[in-house]
């Protein structure tokens, strides 16, 4: 059942960001931007955990899950250290998408050429 | 608001955006809709399908599977976007490859791979995070902010 939610969840978040660039003509920046913010906005309210028990890859895999992320990593530090754990714990949970991003545009860039 | 715009506007451009206002092929929002759906809902169920054989196979628990799936998929996109496969999917779905953290990760590895004509430091190193930059930038601002804001409200607020 989980497969099912994650695919509705997933696509009902991208239908909004086709959306965001359809209708109020932003660009992808601008689009991926607001959808972090509204993700770490979202967790700030506790909603973000209850739809990713509900809906698993469905609500980790959209970008929107970044945002979530960086506030959790945040909070938990924070709750051990308190105000400077806000600093210290940002990058805590995300670190695999930038890391994985940063280390896998290297690689490719070494191994495939530009096309066209 | 259109009228206005077009006051400042010399009217040899007047006709061109005329002209180009007709020839624009018309993509309804309904169709990009749809595909961004089914696209981006199936980007998804991949993911789920990853998260549930390493939960199976590598005993992480349901809330460290998160990572090792994200880099996974990113590694998939990595493959994907060297053989320029990912773009003929975007062209195709829009928001529904884009906003998929797959979307994040084909924006830093195309960049990569588009500058590295102009060397692996100036081009490559420079230019990789053009994309996710602004992402990352205000990602970890508001979630400073709210981070912030909870911890003084939960310290001193006794929430």
């Amino acid at each position: 059942m989980t497969f099912f939610w994650a695919f509705v969840v997933g696509g009902l978040i991208c239908m909004i960001g086709q959306i965001m660039f359809d209708v109020f003509k932003l660009t992808p920046a601008h689009t991926l931007t607001t959808l972090v913010v509204v993700g770490a906005i979202l967790d700030g309210f506790g909603l973000y955990d209850p739809l990713i028990n509900f809906a698993g890859a469905g609500a980790t895999v959209p970008i929107t899950s970044f945002g979530n992320a960086l506030v959790h990593g945040a909070m938990a530090e924070a709750e051990k250290h308190g105000l400077i754990g806000v600093v210290t714990g940002m990058f805590e949970v995300t670190s695999a998408g930038i890391s994985a991003a940063i280390i896998f545009g290297v690689i490719g860039a070494i191994l495939f050429k530009p096309k066209g | 608001m259109a009228d206005k715009k077009k006051k400042n506007v010399p009217p040899a451009a007047q006709t061109y955006q005329a002209f180009q206002d007709k020839r624009e092929t018309k993509r309804t929002v309904f169709t990009n809709c749809v595909k961004a759906f089914l696209v981006g809902g199936s980007i998804c169920l991949i993911g789920q399908i990853i998260s549930t054989l390493y939960i199976y196979y590598f005993n992480f628990t349901e809330e460290t599977v998160g990572n090792p799936t994200v880099a996974t998929l990113i590694f998939i996109t990595m493959i994907l976007t060297g053989l320029g496969v990912y773009d003929k999917i975007g062209q195709f779905s829009g928001a529904g490859s884009a906003v998929p953290v797959t979307g994040f990760g084909n924006s830093v590895i195309s960049a990569a791979i588009e500058y590295r004509t102009e060397g692996f430091v100036l081009g490559t190193g420079s230019n990789m995070l053009k994309l996710a930059g602004p992402v990352i930038v205000y990602g970890v601002f508001s979630a400073f902010m709210i981070a912030l804001i909870k911890t003084i409200l939960v310290e001193w607020g006794g929430l």
